[in-house]
């Protein structure tokens, strides 16, 4: 007897993932709309624009972070390169959110404003359709996943691994982001593309526009999560496992790593850059800084930080992290490096499998020994506070 | 099990192996010829590493269904002759054929895994990280190809052999715990079950005791004798009385080629092994 696909997909996960992602959507599609558009701005519990933005923004950086797990992990590849796939789907999306701005730029022309300044007289060819919101779509999907593909394959059947390859995506981020940076590759130069002003024809700064861009992020969030789980429960995801830990053995047995290597590389860079595509229009800018080594640095250390090897643990480090650098890029502006740095040093130290490590490590303590230690509980909570507020809730679906 | 035929004759099973293989086609797909009786002939093999020959124009052949014992000093040769065989390493000169069609030398790893030639390596390599019966689950006989593995679900046929594997490699009891907490002997059985479940018609085996205590060691070759007929075997061992055990053919190695051949006692008493064995 063999269980449909669809019922697979559904138990999955356990009953407590559920009722994490149920309470999660409950708050990502009713509960925030309703405080930030019925409640009056005074009120004590009205969500501001500022908040729906930031936070729309953290959701797709999580989508991000479980994408970059998903290959190290689980599949134990690093990439040091990933957001350039971020950035690849943000720019393909730009390149719409470009069109919709019609005759509202600055020279009141056809054509985007940079070409205008640049003296172009019509579109390059690539440029091609791209008024099109379906043919964007097509765009963010196939772009990414055709250069991911490429590259992962020659990198996988050279066998590049470990630190070369992470050197490598490093390379291949840094070369298109200078690329990006030319004016002439046709895509704004340093400036990238910004002052977008519609969406499918709706105000891009429209409240309702803002939460429903807000919405889907944390729809991508969930379905990422819920693909991952997945993935990860399947046999798929133990021969990538097995993979991970004993390549040679994977070959012997007769599986070819290449194909399953390739094929979450792949998806990991579709999944970043759909979360790019979402991210453009909620942040209004796009430019090659987001394919600045830092960015795929970073990105590396939100997993780090959140533990590798589970699915919630990227979602709390991408918050965690995101959060501490809008705190500290105002407060401490210049030490923000510097923090990130020393966080990641810490992380690897002392915290190998990260916040969820920890947490596991607390929750073991505690069933371990309830009455051993009687500091053991006031460490405890204090270590609970570390934890965003929104990890009680979600780190049943790890 | 028929000898003779492999189920994996399926010309689209190969597909996933197609992609810039970077050594050529194999001669004959799919079936193992056995008309000859000989499982694996290797003639006149020999790879140079930096100007030291490990192998030099060694000559074996393995007859169906044989379990035959490989000795000899350190540095004979005998892992690098496993090497090439499966094929991690392509000898300079010489033929290896796996019955009497497959060429392995113009085989890929994973291809030769699945014609039928399981290896088990001397440092047990299992997937600690996996459970018992997963590591079991992954080495089974199946579809391989990533979209199978998508949508794999194990079948109560397919639980069935697990489960018949892990009885046999006395592993019942720890199915679900994972393999990196078994003792040192427990994981040299749990990778013989993993050879076992993917159906290999030729087994080699790398020192397959060591570390084994003396029961372990008695146990396991009670398995092997009991797999030989069935399946052929090839075991590099120092153990004598491992050996002794096996009670199968022996052939010595050194200096890359064949010293002796023959039954234990024959070769022990052969004066030039003694010679290799004792120093000069």
């Amino acid at each position: 007897m063999r269980t449909p696909l669809t019922i697979r997909f559904l138990t999955a996960m356990p009953r407590s993932g559920w009722i994490a992602l149920a309470i999660f959507a409950l708050v990502a599609w009713v509960l925030v709309p309703v405080a930030h558009l019925a409640l009056p701005e005074g009120h004590p519990l009205h969500v501001s624009d500022y908040f729906v933005t930031l936070t729309g923004k953290v959701l797709c950086y999580a989508v991000v972070a479980v994408a970059m797990d998903l290959i190290w992990g689980y599949a134990g590849i690093l990439s040091l390169g990933h957001g350039l796939f971020f950035a690849l789907g943000g720019y393909a999306f730009g390149m719409y959110l470009m069109r919709q701005i019609g005759r509202d730029g600055s020279y009141k022309s056809d054509l985007p404003d940079f070409m205008v300044f640049l003296d172009w007289k019509e579109l390059p060819w690539y440029w091609v359709g791209s008024d099109s919101f379906l043919w964007a779509l097509v765009l963010v999907v196939v772009v990414p996943a055709a250069i991911a593909w490429v590259f992962g394959y020659f990198a996988f059947r050279s066998r590049i691994k470990g630190v070369y390859f992470s050197i490598i995506t490093q390379a291949l981020t840094y070369a298109a982001m200078l690329l990006f940076f030319r004016n002439e590759t046709g895509f704004g130069g340093n400036n990238g593309f910004t002052d977008f002003k519609r969406i499918l024809g709706y105000s891009i700064t429209a409240p309702e526009t803002r939460l429903v861009l807000f919405g889907l992020s944390a729809l991508l969030l969930m379905c990422t999560l819920l693909l991952g789980r997945y993935l990860v429960t399947s046999k798929f995801g133990r021969v990538l496992a097995a993979i991970r830990d004993a390549e040679s053995r994977v070959m012997f047995i007769g599986y070819n790593p290449l194909h399953y290597k390739l094929f979450i590389w792949t998806l990991s860079a579709v999944l970043c850059a759909l979360a790019g595509a979402l991210y453009v229009p909620q942040v209004g800018i796009i430019n090659p800084g987001e394919m600045s080594p830092a960015n795929s640095i970073e990105i590396a250390i939100w997993a780090a930080v959140g533990g590798r090897g589970t699915l919630i643990g990227p979602v709390l480090g991408a918050f965690t992290v995101s959060l501490a650098k809008s705190w500290f890029t105002v407060s401490f502006p210049e030490y923000w490096l510097f923090f990130l740095g020393l966080l990641f040093i810490l992380v690897t130290l002392y915290l190998p499998e990260g916040l969820v490590g920890l947490w596991r490590r607390i929750r073991g303590a505690r069933d371990k020994a309830p009455t051993a230690a009687k500091s053991e509980p006031a460490q405890t909570s204090k270590d609970d506070s570390r934890l965003p507020p929104d990890a009680a809730t979600k780190g049943a679906s790890a | 099990m028929k000898v003779g035929t492999l189920e994996h004759a399926d010309p689209n099973q190969r597909e996933q192996w197609e992609d810039g293989a970077p050594s050529g086609r194999i001669m004959t797909r799919g079936e193992l010829d056995l008309s000859h009786k000989v499982i694996l002939y290797l003639e006149d093999i020999t790879v140079s590493f930096d100007g030291f020959r490990a192998l030099n124009a060694l000559t074996l052949t393995i007859d169906a269904g044989e379990l035959r014992c490989i000795i000899g000093p350190n540095g004979a040769g005998k892992t690098t002759m496993m090497d090439v065989i499966t094929g991690k390493t392509r000898p300079d000169a010489g033929r290896a054929f796996f019955g009497q069609t497959m060429d392995l030398t113009r085989m890929r790893e994973p291809e030769i895994a699945h014609a039928g030639i399981g290896r088990k390596f001397q440092k047990p390599t299992i997937f600690e990280q996996h459970t018992v019966f997963e590591n079991l689950e992954l080495a089974m006989k199946t579809d391989k190809r990533v979209w199978r593995s998508l949508l794999a679900q194990l079948t109560g046929e397919q639980r069935d052999r697990v489960a018949e594997t892990l009885k046999r490699i006395r592993l019942t009891s720890e199915a679900d715990r994972p393999a990196g907490l078994l003792s040192h002997g427990q994981k040299q059985w749990l990778e013989i079950g993993m050879l076992l479940m993917q159906e290999p018609r030729l087994l080699l085996l790398d020192e397959p005791v060591a570390g084994m205590t003396d029961e372990e060691t008695e146990r396991t070759a009670e398995l092997f004798v009991s797999l030989a007929g069935e399946h052929s075997l090839m075991v590099v061992e120092h153990d004598m009385a491992f050996v002794k055990a096996l009670g199968g053919k022996v052939t010595v190695l050194h200096e890359g080629s064949v010293l002796a051949e023959g039954d234990l006692e024959t070769v022990q008493n052969d004066p030039r092994v003694i010679e290799v064995y004792l120093g000069r």
